[in-house]
């Protein structure tokens, strides 16, 4: 028992050194990209990001949104339609799903027992048929429970990801809980923070202007 | 800063984005804040009031005064924007960014009432760049007073090509 708390300890701490180290040049070809759209301003800076991607790269995509969020897959699918005319786009290789939120604002706490396993089943669910290499993300909290999944797909050895987290615009003196979450387990590989105050905060934070 | 002017009309567009925010519509139809805009030129005031309960009194401005009408919900609040002459918003980072891009003089309110309140980050920091004005719904008065739209600065547009060029380095794809 001892012997195996050990090793899995040693796996956690070799896999959060081994996040955030750069793969070596020429190692990738086309990534299996999950793309978590977080609502309203989250969404537009995530499509501003994609809009600038080699987008051949990040082939297959999959779209998550909340699935109390009517507009963020309705405006990636009008993102994707955008770039169509462009070679190398094959419909099947995009997919745009919805998620359960484990709570939604103003939900009580008994119920939401009943709904954060859901959710937590939905996320593994979808993680499993995804496996991506890549997660790009943004806040605000639906993309806690995926990013989770796929540190412990890292630790466990499923599939080895990069998580790269991007904070919002709105965040200027301080991080989102989402961002701080990743930002602090080291769960995120290459964390981005939009005013320079914040970088100061967070020195393993790039700090890359506004996206919007 | 460009102005949206057509047949001498001068539209102030209110918005309060997808939820509610009562104090900020009973501000801007405020009598005070009316008769402000009125002697700065403006002729129309159209407010987007989403989800709030209150419902400002239309006005035709048959009389010369300011005119005055509301609506719920609009697909199109870009539209809206690009034909007002002074957006007053909510401090919604999405409203904020789509104003500015457009070139339009700003003036966000911050809602008090929210739990959460970091948005008032954002607003007070574009304020300190002068690319807005910011202000509560009491204060609203006193910065339409005050506000001098020439002294703006136009925000250069942002660009995601830095954290592109990290997330294609650190994959080990090339530069191109």
């Amino acid at each position: 028992m001892l012997s195996l708390v050990i090793v899995l300890v040693v796996r956690v701490l070799y896999v959060m050194y081994h996040c955030g180290k750069p793969f070596p040049k020429g190692a990738s070809r086309s990534l299996t990209t999950l793309i978590v759209l977080g609502s309203g301003g989250h969404t537009a800076e995530m499509l501003s990001l994609l809009s600038v991607l080699r987008m051949d790269r990040f082939t297959p995509r999959f779209y998550i949104a909340a699935a109390t969020d009517n507009m963020s897959l309705h405006k990636a699918r009008s993102f994707e339609h955008s770039l169509a005319d462009k070679p190398a786009t094959k419909e099947a290789s995009l997919q745009y799903t919805q998620i359960y939120r484990s709570r939604e604002v103003g939900q009580s706490y008994v119920t939401s027992v009943w709904t954060t396993i859901l959710a937590t089943v939905h996320a593994l669910w979808l993680m499993i048929r995804i496996r991506p290499q890549v997660i790009l993300c943004n806040g605000p909290g639906t993309c806690i429970p995926l990013c989770v999944i796929a540190f412990l797909f890292k630790v466990v050895g499923i599939r080895w990801s990069s998580i790269f987290y991007v904070e919002s615009v709105a965040r200027v003196q301080k991080l989102s809980l989402s961002g701080l979450l990743l930002y602090k387990l080291r769960i995120a590989d290459q964390f981005f923070v939009q005013w320079p105050q914040l970088q100061k905060n967070y020195p393993r934070a790039h700090y890359v202007g506004c996206l919007m | 800063m460009e102005d949206g002017e057509n047949d001498g009309k001068r539209l102030v567009f209110v918005t309060v984005g997808t939820t509610s925010f009562d104090a900020l519509v009973k501000a801007v139809v405020s009598e005070n804040v009316k008769e402000e805009l009125h002697k700065r030129g403006y002729t129309h005031l159209l407010i987007q009031m989403g989800r709030g309960i209150y419902s400002p009194p239309k006005d035709d401005g048959a009389d010369g005064s300011l005119a005055v009408d509301y609506f719920t919900f609009s697909s199109s609040i870009a539209d809206y924007i690009r034909s007002a002459s002074l957006v007053i918003s909510h401090a919604g980072s999405g409203s904020i960014f789509e104003t500015l891009k457009l070139g339009k003089p700003l003036i966000v309110v911050v809602n008090e009432d929210l739990m959460d309140n970091h948005q008032c980050e954002l607003a007070e920091e574009l304020e300190e760049r002068k690319h807005l004005y910011c202000a509560r719904p009491h204060t609203l008065h006193q910065t339409l007073t005050k506000m001098e739209l020439e002294s703006l600065v136009r925000c250069a547009p942002g660009d995601g090509t830095p954290v592109a060029r990290i997330i294609d380095r650190f994959l080990g794809f090339p530069d191109d």
